[in-house]
């Protein structure tokens, strides 16, 4: 029997439109990206809601401007268009204007990594998380469930600042344990076998993937802990090395480009120094879009990215 | 709150004081952009002494204040006398311009009082303007909103994004105010992508448009203080045609006027004589 499973738009959406009933400071803009959850927003709330057409580079100065008059702000969009079409505008109006001007805004892009996978390229997230951490201010959100997302509704509401949230374009299951306000605050949340030597740290949809190394390394005899990580810019780095201090092989899991500043460079610069007796391997997306056309499974798998594949790495890494 | 009136001839030699000053900053700072700085002086002069402008230098973000961008931040050094003569902050800061430790820059952020947002990487002004007037407007706040660009500027696809929302919101507490200098970096603007006829854009565009002398002070104040006030249902563009390089005959007769630097000899030549 699968799990039942639930987007996380859906929940970040009804967070955001249980607090706009309460909270007259909300403004909602969408680049005529919609769904169902978002009509019933739209019909609810006509005045602090705003559809700024296919026009990403305006909705990211819409919402600025609304922010520097009060309004706590929610963007959302396709994910590479509201990353990348308007990058300077993000630069400009969010990363550097909100380190002088205090500003509340959190674009929300839908269709992480390969979401949108025969789409091909141009709809799909791979060089986001990338760019986003690239700039200083910006908060960068990963949730792997729904659950996660509309907690990070409310935080987003509840924290001055600017940041990207990355959600997938499809249903997924909840991941257990269920995220805390405090795994929130330290930017992830850790599952598996407290003090194994081996951790899989993984973000989004690659979180559910590592649920399956997870499982195939357990029942090969190898404990390992896993670790969703929830904030790809500034996670608390001194919990997760003690979170981590027994750690011998650490396996990184990303639905996106490898080797070009994602999570891995957030990993291997801030936390590899501290755990200087762990062995790494990287598991991403090859630099190189891909033009086959096949459901999402397929393309990680063309990656690299299938259970068994990723279980043989961590595997090398005891063994090397 | 403060809305200093004063006659086209009192404007005009404040404009003429300050386009001194421009050119003695600009003796000290051969970074700043001098020539689309001249271009706007009797156009931020008539904002701030002639009665258009509702602002209070004691604090700069007032709510009471109406809100001013210089999308064209690079081309505002001119800008920086007049907040120092009304008082943003001391006059000893123009002497300072780009030296280490100086809050004024070559490019003016929003660290220096009187400024809203970050300006000089083009074509964000329309846009945040935009979304400042909808939120006065979503407030019942009566206050304007006023947007200068440059014209080059408008070659910044970004800024149609927001000319069509905010015809879209019928934003009639925007007024945006191009300083249409008529050239870009390298050459005349209508020989790189000409913008002719402009007020007809906007208007096509469902704004309402009117041209004006921008180096006449008292037709700057009668047209944007009419315009400003009008019962229009809807955005408003004054296009403000103007020379680059204004007062200074070497740069007028320039058509790279962007890009040149006078010297501290020649600044010193012309500021006895700058009109």
């Amino acid at each position: 029997m699968s799990l039942p499973k639930s987007r996380m738009r859906d929940s970040f959406l009804r967070a955001v439109k249980d607090r706009m009933e309460k909270e007259e400071d909300i403004f909602f803009l969408t680049a005529d990206f919609g769904s169902p959850v978002l009509d019933d927003l739209q019909q609810s709330f006509p005045e602090r809601f705003v559809n700024v057409g296919i026009s990403e580079q305006n909705l990211v100065n819409v919402s600025t401007g609304l922010s520097l008059e009060g309004y706590r702000v929610i963007a959302y969009a396709i994910a590479p268009f509201i990353t990348m079409r308007c990058l300077e505008q993000i630069r400009i109006n969010l990363a550097i204007l909100s380190q002088i001007r205090p500003l509340n805004v959190t674009l929300v892009g839908v269709g992480a990594g390969y979401s949108y996978a025969v789409s091909g390229p141009t709809h799909q997230a791979l060089e986001d998380i990338a760019l986003m951490r690239a700039l200083p201010n910006m908060g960068v959100w990963s949730p792997a469930d729904s659950e996660t997302a509309g907690l990070m509704a409310h935080q987003a509401l509840d924290t001055q600042g600017v940041r990207y949230v990355r959600m997938d374009g499809h249903p997924l299951p909840e991941l257990e344990p269920t995220p805390t306000a405090e795994d929130l605050k330290r930017g992830f949340r850790l599952a598996g076998v407290p003090g194994a030597m081996v951790a899989v740290i993984s973000t989004g949809y690659m979180s559910h993937l590592a649920l399956a190394v997870y499982e195939e390394l357990e029942a090969g005899g190898v404990p390992v802990r896993t670790v969703d990580l929830m904030n790809l810019a500034s996670p608390d780095i001194e919990a997760l090395t003690a979170e981590l201090s027994a750690c011998r092989a650490i396996l990184t899991m990303e639905e996106g480009f490898i080797g070009r500043g994602g999570m891995d460079g957030l990993l291997t610069t801030q936390l590899a120094p501290y755990l200087p007796k762990a062995k790494w391997a990287h598991a991403g997306l090859t630099p190189h879009y891909r033009f086959e056309i096949g459901p999402r499974e397929e393309l990680l798998a063309a990656n690299g990215l299938a259970p068994t594949a990723l279980a043989d790495r961590v595997r090398d890494l005891i063994n090397g | 709150m403060s809305m200093i009136v004063k006659t086209a001839a009192e404007l005009q030699e404040l404009s003429d004081r300050f386009r001194r000053e421009t050119l003695l900053i600009h003796a000290a700072a051969a970074e700043t952009r001098v020539a689309s700085s001249l271009s706007a002086v009797e156009l931020y002069t008539c904002l701030f002494y002639g009665g258009l402008l509702r602002h209070n230098p004691a604090n700069p973000r007032d709510p009471e204040r109406d809100r001013f961008i210089v999308s064209k931040g690079h081309g505002s050094i001119s800008l920086y006398p007049i907040l120092a003569d009304r008082g943003y902050f001391p006059k000893e800061e123009l002497a300072k311009v780009c030296t280490s430790g100086s809050f004024l820059g070559g490019i003016p952020d929003p660290i220096i009082p009187g400024y809203e947002t970050v300006n000089g990487s083009l074509g964000h002004g329309p846009g945040v303007g935009s979304g400042m007037a909808l939120a006065l407007k979503r407030k019942g706040v009566d206050r304007k909103v006023v947007v200068v660009t440059g014209d080059g500027e408008l070659h910044e696809g970004a800024v149609w994004e927001a000319f069509l929302f905010a015809a879209q919101h019928k934003l009639d507490n925007l007024t945006l105010i191009v300083d249409n200098n008529a050239r870009c970096m390298m050459n005349d603007t209508q020989n790189v992508i000409g913008l002719a006829p402009l007020a007809d854009k906007f208007r096509a565009f469902n704004w309402y448009a009117e041209e004006v002398d921008g180096h006449d002070t008292g037709a700057l104040c009668e047209v944007i203080g009419r315009v400003m006030a009008s019962d229009f249902n809807g955005p408003r563009a004054i296009i403000s045609n103007t020379i680059k390089g204004k007062g200074v005959p070497t740069l007028e007769a320039d058509h790279l006027c962007h890009i040149r630097t006078l010297t501290p000899e020649q600044i010193e030549e012309i500021v006895g004589g700058v009109k």
